[in-house]
């Protein structure tokens, strides 16, 4: 057993507004510089809809992610030798048209147009060239909520799946958001595609970095990643990503995305996971599988053996105690509410979604007398297809979707049950059986998803600096650690234990 | 002046290509990287970077068949003069002609397609332009004047001279007998030796060969000096 700790995030989609705040504040903070103009660390998309990059989700143009060859795990756009042998050109990259071609207003001619018969207009320039753009085509988010309709949505992948027709007519159709940050895997693409390990997953918290002194450009890792979540720097010719706002975590704070969001729909929590089974969670036959697999990775914070080895393994007790708090060991693998975006990309993503509910399609007849079993085959009846939401967060299987589904929709009628009354005894129900819950259980869950406090969303234990620093030789030399002297700058010319 | 350009400007060029690249390396190394242009353009780069790459690299392995080997060695194993100048002219000419189409190519990508030429700096120009100019010189050597004037023995002159170099012994009077054409291609190749560590040319020494042996998933703790220090 080889005992990590990850900091992971749960997204509770019910509760998304799609206001994009999250990538703003994101943006402002991390990527609004050139060469990044058109780098979204944080999105958020209107599904159904390509998404940005267009169409990210299409393995067989793009090539992320893993595959399984003869029982092992394979890079699908290749391995090391076949991408030494495509390093002068990359066939399955992105061009910034896939993304967007980002641009400015040109606001001084606001100021400075002469006195027309027209009001002066800003015309949209290029951040690339510099040039006037006469009709920008694309954008990040082109399609919010729906807009291009039925010329934009078939471009999604996860729709030219479906069996079933979907109602293009606006008054039939669905939607839901899907806000997408890096998802910081237990078994990252993006890292094993770069030819200069430059990638790296940091040994205490598992994020995901790019060392910027080691990236040499080769842009393998764009398309490695399924997600499509490592953007390359034109300006600086390096890769960038999302970094989980590494400098506020290690302080104890959430990511910027986290902390601005409107709906508070975003956890952040620890969890343990034993990085020896990472391998074969991911080598599982059946794509299907891999859910239950991912879980299977990770280790009961409050067992006491694992309390010992995290121990050994040098994770210290505010870390232990973070875990056993963590708002995501409780939705993702206890309660197993929240999903893993795309499983079937064998990377073990370590944001988790729960899945949104939707309004029921026909109008329930004798609603007075609607009894709570009545909700069961509601579940089924929802805006948003389960095959939809199978096709993104569980592989195809409609049982995960429907087990959760059912879940939040027992939780809801039981907490009305309970404050507003006017419905059976839930203790009667099949609902809790068939959803597989407790009334306790959807107590508790009905307190994280809907008041939980800040201290309670966000439970991120500091960095550990004092743990692997030598705070005393790093005061003074911070910088300059190789060349300061092994006992620091700051010496006294007498013992510390002579002062008294 | 053949002692200038054959015994001290070789040097000259040697003393800049290394020194310069430590510089780059040690305090701009957040500049060392192969600059890809292909987000912005992927179908012309298609096919000018696969020409140029690769007939550079086959390029390459040839100037090593010619100049670093000696021509004993040939001899030695019965390749006969005729023999290796059929194969030198013939696998020289069509890695020259590779490289030349695809730097031309690749010079027209840059200044025609807009977001390529604003990204292009001077260092770029004059990378695929002096490029040219060598790569151009080098295949016409092979493929016209070879051909049509004689097939030079290069691997008597250039070659020893070219080896005597690393000895820091410049045998400099073997270069002065050599043909014109040939005297150029040499020095403006090692202007362009010179140019590399200003230039994108950089990344040719960043070749991940080291990628096929290494784990595919990489963990690193936070510093990496601590195990090293009290």
């Amino acid at each position: 057993m080889r005992i990590k700790a990850q900091v992971a995030m749960v997204m509770h989609l019910d509760k998304c507004i799609g206001c994009h705040t999250c990538s703003v504040t994101c943006k402002n903070t991390w990527t609004n510089r050139p060469g990044m103009e058109y780098v979204w660390y944080n999105n958020v998309e209107t599904r159904p809809g390509p998404g940005y990059p267009k169409e990210w989700e299409n393995t067989d143009r793009y090539k992320g992610g893993w595959t399984l060859r003869n029982g092992k795990l394979h890079l699908r756009a290749g391995g090391p030798v076949s991408k030494l042998a495509n390093i002068f050109y990359n066939p399955n990259m992105a061009t910034i048209d896939d993304f967007y071609e980002p641009w400015t207003y040109d606001f001084e001619h606001l100021h400075k147009a002469p006195k027309k018969e027209n009001l002066p207009v800003a015309r949209p320039k290029s951040m690339i060239t510099g040039k006037f753009i006469d009709k920008p085509e694309w954008g990040s988010n082109w399609d919010d909520d729906l807009a291009g309709g039925s010329e934009i949505v078939p471009m999604d992948p996860n729709v030219q799946k479906l069996q079933e027709h979907i109602a293009m007519e606006y008054e039939k159709t669905f939607m839901m958001y899907l806000p997408r940050i890096c998802e910081h895997c237990l078994n990252p693409s993006c890292v094993a595609s770069c030819p200069s390990g430059a990638l790296y997953k940091r040994d205490e918290d598992g994020i995901v970095l790019v060392d910027q002194e080691a990236c040499r450009g080769w842009r393998f890792c764009m398309n490695g990643c399924p997600y499509h979540k490592v953007y390359y720097n034109w300006n600086t010719h390096k890769a960038e990503k999302c970094n989980f706002c590494y400098p506020r975590t290690e302080a104890g704070l959430p990511t910027v995305c986290s902390e601005t969001c409107v709906g508070r729909i975003r956890y952040i929590g620890v969890v343990l996971y034993d990085a020896d089974r990472v391998k074969e969670a991911a080598s599982v036959e059946d794509p299907k599988d891999l859910y239950e697999a991912q879980l299977s990775v990770f280790l009961d914070p409050n067992d006491p053996e694992v309390i010992e080895k995290a121990r050994e393994a040098g994770i210290n007790e505010s870390w232990i105690k973070s875990a056993q708090d963590s708002p995501i060991y409780k939705m993702a693998m206890k309660w197993k509410i929240a999903l893993p975006l795309h499983p079937e990309y064998r990377t073990l993503p370590m944001v988790w979604y729960v899945p949104p509910l939707s309004p029921i399609m026909n109008h329930i007849t004798n609603e007075q007398d609607l009894s709570m079993d009545g909700y069961i085959p509601a579940v089924d009846d929802m805006r948003i297809p389960m095959e939809y939401l199978a096709s993104l967060l569980s592989a195809d299987d409609t049982s995960v979707i429907r087990r959760v589904l059912l879940k939040m929709a027992a939780m809801r009628v039981h907490m009305r049950a309970k404050t507003v009354g006017g419905m059976d005894e839930m203790k009667t129900s099949k609902l809790l059986q068939e959803a597989g819950t407790t009334m306790e259980e959807l107590e508790d869950m009905a307190r994280l998803l809907g008041v939980a406090k800040y201290n309670e969303r966000f439970v991120i234990p500091t960095g550990r600096r004092e743990m692997d620093d030598n705070l005393h030789y790093r005061q003074g030399a911070c910088s300059i650690e190789g060349l300061a002297p092994a006992e620091g700058m700051v010496t006294y010319p007498y013992e510390r234990s002579d002062l008294g | 002046m053949g002692f200038f350009w054959w015994g001290v400007f070789p040097y000259i060029v040697g003393t800049i290509l290394v020194v310069a690249s430590v510089y780059r390396f040690v305090i701009r190394g957040t500049s060392w990287h192969a600059p890809s242009t292909e987000i912005f353009e992927k179908k012309w780069l298609r096919i000018g970077s696969l020409l140029f790459h690769w007939g550079i690299l086959f390029a390459f392995i040839g100037h090593v068949m010619g100049v670093l080997i000696p021509i004993e060695f040939y001899e030695s194993i019965g390749v006969t003069d005729h023999l290796y100048h059929i194969g030198a002219i013939a696998g020289g000419g069509i890695a020259g002609l590779m490289v030349v189409i695809g730097l031309i190519i690749l010079l027209i990508r840059k200044f025609s397609n807009p977001r390529v030429k604003v990204h292009a700096s001077f260092a770029d120009y004059f990378t695929v332009i002096w490029l040219i100019v060598v790569a151009g010189l080098g295949t016409y050597m092979t493929l016209v004047y070879n051909t049509t004037v004689v097939a030079y023995e290069y691997r008597v002159t250039i070659g020893p001279w070219f080896r005597s170099l690393f000895t820091l012994q410049p045998e400099y009077e073997l270069m002065t007998a050599v043909p014109l054409l040939f005297q150029l291609h040499v020095l403006s190749s090692f202007i362009l030796f010179a140019a590399i560590p200003f230039t994108q040319l950089i990344h040719m020494f960043s070749f991940p060969g080291r990628y096929p042996a290494r784990a595919p998933q990489q963990y690193r703790a936070r510093d990496g000096y601590k195990n090293s220090r009290p």
